[in-house]
């Protein structure tokens, strides 16, 4: 009944579409706000540098933000073409910040970003100022109202299931808005878009250095991106979204997973710093701890045990168990929607029926599983431990990178306001890349590590697509991957071509200012 | 009775998915049309990046009426956006496809000096008008058809169609309908922003454009006399929880006519589309350019809500079982959801409209060759 291969293309073309619209977002955030700050700069003192500083990181930003803005659509569209069911049994709740993104953010940002680029010489300069600002503040939003919608994935509150609609229906919007782990998405993943983008402004500005180029140009910008970056890097690391890992059930199962571990510990858990997960054995080998530091980070307290992936799977057969008897009583609710007995049993069950759900995948009844089919369904509530452990000491060390790079960057900079040894204009330059590899391994960890839910033990992900054909999601599969190849391709050439060209050639109505060196 | 009850509530949202349809013709549509003229207009480089440069800073905030408009039907008649979404399957990632050319196109064409890399850009922008402005219509034409798809008992879909069994005389017809609305649109807006002589020729193409538009759509009304429209048959609640599964339904002949028989104010759509196209036509040739665009943007306003209200209250009805179709009464978000996202609508749709109206004002003016030359942002 349930096409594994459907499945499998369906999320294989979300995650190379979101991962790669996710190329272009962090940078998106960074720069605009970076642009406001040395367009501030520039109304505050008059100073043309500033304004062809501005203007420059401009046309950058907009190369990558066509990009951004073409890819956000197809993430847009794909909720519907390709996660049907998905989009039907939790639209009530998951469309509203959606919509209200568009209306409030969205809306702002595009609208808006035309002045950004035409207005320069119809607006007066602080009218101006008040446009780039409003870009940068509505990209902001943007991502404020997407991570309210996506932390609702991750700890689904204020909604309830409804037999009648067959649906998850909003009881609270008050709930879903303060969503703890949605707001700790935000502020962890805006400060990574900020480290982004002054990692890339830092680093074309070291080229430019390396070339004896437009150097004041190049100080200057370098002095706004190491502090702006200092303060990011420190907010994405001390402002991780782990802290909000431990709302929900499912939550702790993904902090289980990156830590690898499989036994509860006696609280305050340690840290696995290093070492190799062995799924099949249930053990980690050559693990280097480091006593305390996870209860702390996890819990934000030091006698509050983090449960481990054995005993959190034992807990999962029980709430498989609960499910059985909540579905059984709604296939009866859906065919006599007067049974007062069968309503009862629902309502006391409701919270368990995703964890029914998941027995579709062995037995459509749900309720004739036997109790190997529910010891492996409870298993299947266990994200990708290795990937998972990996993809996130990955993350976390690039991350502690950027703490130390800022901090000498900062210094540096701000001290003598020189640009600092060649060695560290080669360091700027080289570490370009890793801002990006950060941002897709959190993207994983986050996405990954929620499996096998799209929403935490609502829905499970193999339910959740439309009822399409394997052949017209490999269509669709192959001409994602040529046409984004292309764009990709096209991107690249421009921004490169535009940083090379450097701010003299585009930046006409300044050429004759102090920005030549 | 409750003003706000979930009954209104359902008919209010009804209501504004048109109001965001309609928004969405009138302010991306003129931009979509402009980028269907695009490579007609212009016969040079300087002339083609006149009409660029007239949508150039304006399209894309045009175009999130598109992406409201999705989120809206999202957010309150989430069935709607799955099963149009996935049973239009192809068809929808090929006008994806499409509009992720205009960011690109608009941006990058300029950015290098080649012809070949100009002239390719032209040609995928007017793709990216063109390919939309033609889906969407086939879209309604299949809406008005019935679409093959029924449900199981959780609700859980099941389509029958195919990306070519979407191509059936009715909807292309409707799909020309679009494109010439589109076109007709796009040149009133030429006529306004560009410099001669593209605003000229966009003129000339514009009143074939209207004409064709007022013929089409008469052609379409006759039409409807023969498709099969739906009805619901007997009493329907319309205050329950949405559940499509509940109902009874028919295909008559002709039933898409009845609403106008009941109500027959609601003739005033078909005929401001005509009359409105029919004025766009006369102002574009006289060159009274508000005028032409005021009436071109009626005329959408009347050939949307005309498709609207034949089918009231059906949104989607179902083909291969009349009794899945989606209706206004059983295919909405619940009652509390409706409430938040009418609050959100009436705080900031003004302000949206507020800024967009300063942006244009900001932005008044002919578009000729030395406006283009003496921004180095032009496109």
């Amino acid at each position: 009944m349930y096409s594994d291969q459907l499945v499998e293309l369906s999320r294989l073309q979300f995650a190379l579409t979101a991962m790669y619209h996710f190329l272009f977002v962090p940078l998106t955030l960074g720069l605009s706000i970076l642009l406001a700050i040395m367009e501030s700069v520039y109304v505050m003192t008059g100073r043309a540098i500033w304004r062809a500083m501005t203007r420059y990181w401009g046309i950058l930003f907009g190369i990558n933000f066509a990009l951004g803005v073409a890819t956000g659509l197809t993430m847009e569209f794909q909720f519907g073409t390709n996660w049907a069911y998905y989009s039907q049994y939790v639209g009530d709740i998951f469309g509203v910040p959606l919509a209200i993104e568009g209306l409030m953010a969205f809306f702002l940002e595009a609208t808006l970003v035309g002045l950004f680029f035409f207005g320069w010489d119809r607006l007066s300069k602080v009218g101006h100022l008040a446009v780039t600002w409003a870009v940068g503040i509505a990209t902001n939003l943007s991502a404020l109202w997407i991570l309210i919608a996506n932390g609702w994935m991750q700890n689904p509150v204020g909604a309830a299931f409804n037999p009648n609609s067959m649906r998850m229906e909003l009881t609270s919007f008050r709930d879903v808005f303060f969503n703890p782990v949605a707001q700790a998405k935000f502020v962890h993943t805006v400060s990574a878009g900020y480290v982004t983008g002054a990692v890339f402004v830092m680093a074309i500005s070291a080229y430019f250095l390396l070339r004896g180029r437009n150097v004041e140009f190049a100080k200057r910008s370098m002095a706004v991106a190491a502090s702006f970056g200092l303060a990011a890097s420190l907010s994405v690391v001390v402002l991780g979204d782990e802290s909000g890992y431990t709302a929900s059930e499912n939550q702790k199962m993904k902090v289980a997973a990156i830590e690898a571990m499989w036994q509860t510990e006696p609280a305050p858990a340690s840290f696995t710093a290093f070492g190799f997960p062995d799924v099949k054995n249930r053990e980690t080998h050559m693990a280097v701890r480091v006593p305390w530091l996870l209860g702390l980070i996890a819990t934000r307290s030091y006698d509050t045990p983090v449960p481990g992936i054995e005993n959190l799977v034992v807990a999962n057969q029980d709430r498989i168990r609960s499910g059985m008897l909540a579905y059984g009583a709604l296939v009866t609710v859906r065919h006599d929607p007067d049974n007062k007995v069968a309503r009862a049993t629902l309502a006391a069950h409701a919270k368990d029926l995703g964890y029914g759900l998941l027995l579709k995948r062995y037995t459509a009844r749900v309720t004739d599983a036997t109790p190997a089919q529910i010891v492996q369904a409870s298993w299947n509530t266990v994200p990708n431990v290795a990937a998972l452990f990996w993809a996130f000491r990955f993350m976390v060390a690039i991350g502690l990178l950027f703490i130390v790079y800022f901090t000498y960057s900062f210094f540096s900079v701000s001290q003598h306001l020189v640009a600092g040894p060649k060695w560290f204009l080669y360091v700027s330059l080289g570490i370009l890349p890793l801002p990006w590899i950060s941002s897709e391994l959190g993207w994983f960890v986050a996405e990954n590590g929620r499996q096998p839910w799209t929403i935490d033990g609502v829905l499970p992900t193999f339910l959740s697509t439309s009822s399409i054909s394997v052949g017209d999601v490999w269509i669709s599969l192959i001409g994602f991957i040529l046409f984004y190849t292309t764009l990709a391709v096209v991107e690249m050439y421009l921004m490169v071509k535009y940083i090379r060209l450097g701010p003299d050639e585009h930046v006409a109505p300044t050429r004759q200012l102090e920005s030549v060196s | 009775m409750n003003f706000f009850d979930y009954e209104n509530m359902r008919v209010i949202w009804w209501l504004l998915l048109g109001v965001l349809l309609i928004g969405f013709a009138i302010m991306d549509g003129f931009d979509l049309g402009t980028a269907i003229l695009h490579p007609f207009v212009g016969r040079n480089d300087r002339e083609r990046r006149i009409t660029l440069n007239t949508v150039g800073p304006v399209w894309e905030g045009n175009q999130v009426w598109l992406i409201l408009g999705a989120g809206a039907i999202f957010a309150a008649w989430p069935v709607i956006y799955a099963v149009a979404f996935s049973g239009f399957y192809l068809a929808m990632i090929v006008v994806l496809f499409a509009l992720i050319l205009r960011p690109v196109g608009f941006k990058y064409r300029s950015k290098m000096p080649g012809t070949t890399w100009r002239a390719t850009w032209d040609w995928l922008l007017f793709v990216g008008g063109f390919v939309p402005a033609l889906i969407f219509g086939v879209a309604v034409g299949n809406a008005l058809l019935g679409v093959p798809f029924r449900f199981d008992d959780t609700l859980r879909m099941d389509y029958q169609g195919t990306f070519f069994g979407l191509l059936r005389p009715f909807p292309l017809l409707c799909g020309l309908v679009s494109v010439a609305m589109l076109t007709m649109h796009g040149a009133t807006w030429l006529g306004i922003k560009a410099a001669e002589p593209v605003a000229g020729r966009a003129r000339r193409i514009g009143v074939c454009a209207a004409l064709a538009t007022i013929l089409l759509f008469v052609v379409g009304g006759f039409w409807v006399f023969r498709i099969p429209g739906y009805q619901i048959v007997g009493q329907y609640a319309h205050d329950l929880d949405s559940n499509p599964l509940g109902k009874h339904v028919a295909m008559v002949p002709g039933a898409w006519l009845t609403n106008y028989a009941d109500q027959p104010w609601m003739l005033l759509a078909p005929v401001l589309g005509i009359a409105g196209a029919a004025l766009a036509a006369s102002g574009l040739a006289r060159k009274w350019n508000g005028v032409a665009f005021i009436a071109s943007a009626l005329a959408l306003v009347g050939v949307i809500s005309t498709a609207g209200l034949s089918m009231f209250p059906f949104l989607l009805p179902s083909s291969l079982d009349p009794g899945s179709s989606l209706t206004v009464w059983d295919a909405s978000s619940s009652h509390l959801t409706l409430i938040i996202m009418l609050i959100a609508v009436v705080v900031f749709l003004p302000i949206v409209l507020a800024y967009t109206g300063f942006v244009y004002r900001v932005l008044r003016g002919r578009v000729t060759t030395e406006t283009v030359n003496a921004d180095h942002s032009s496109y």
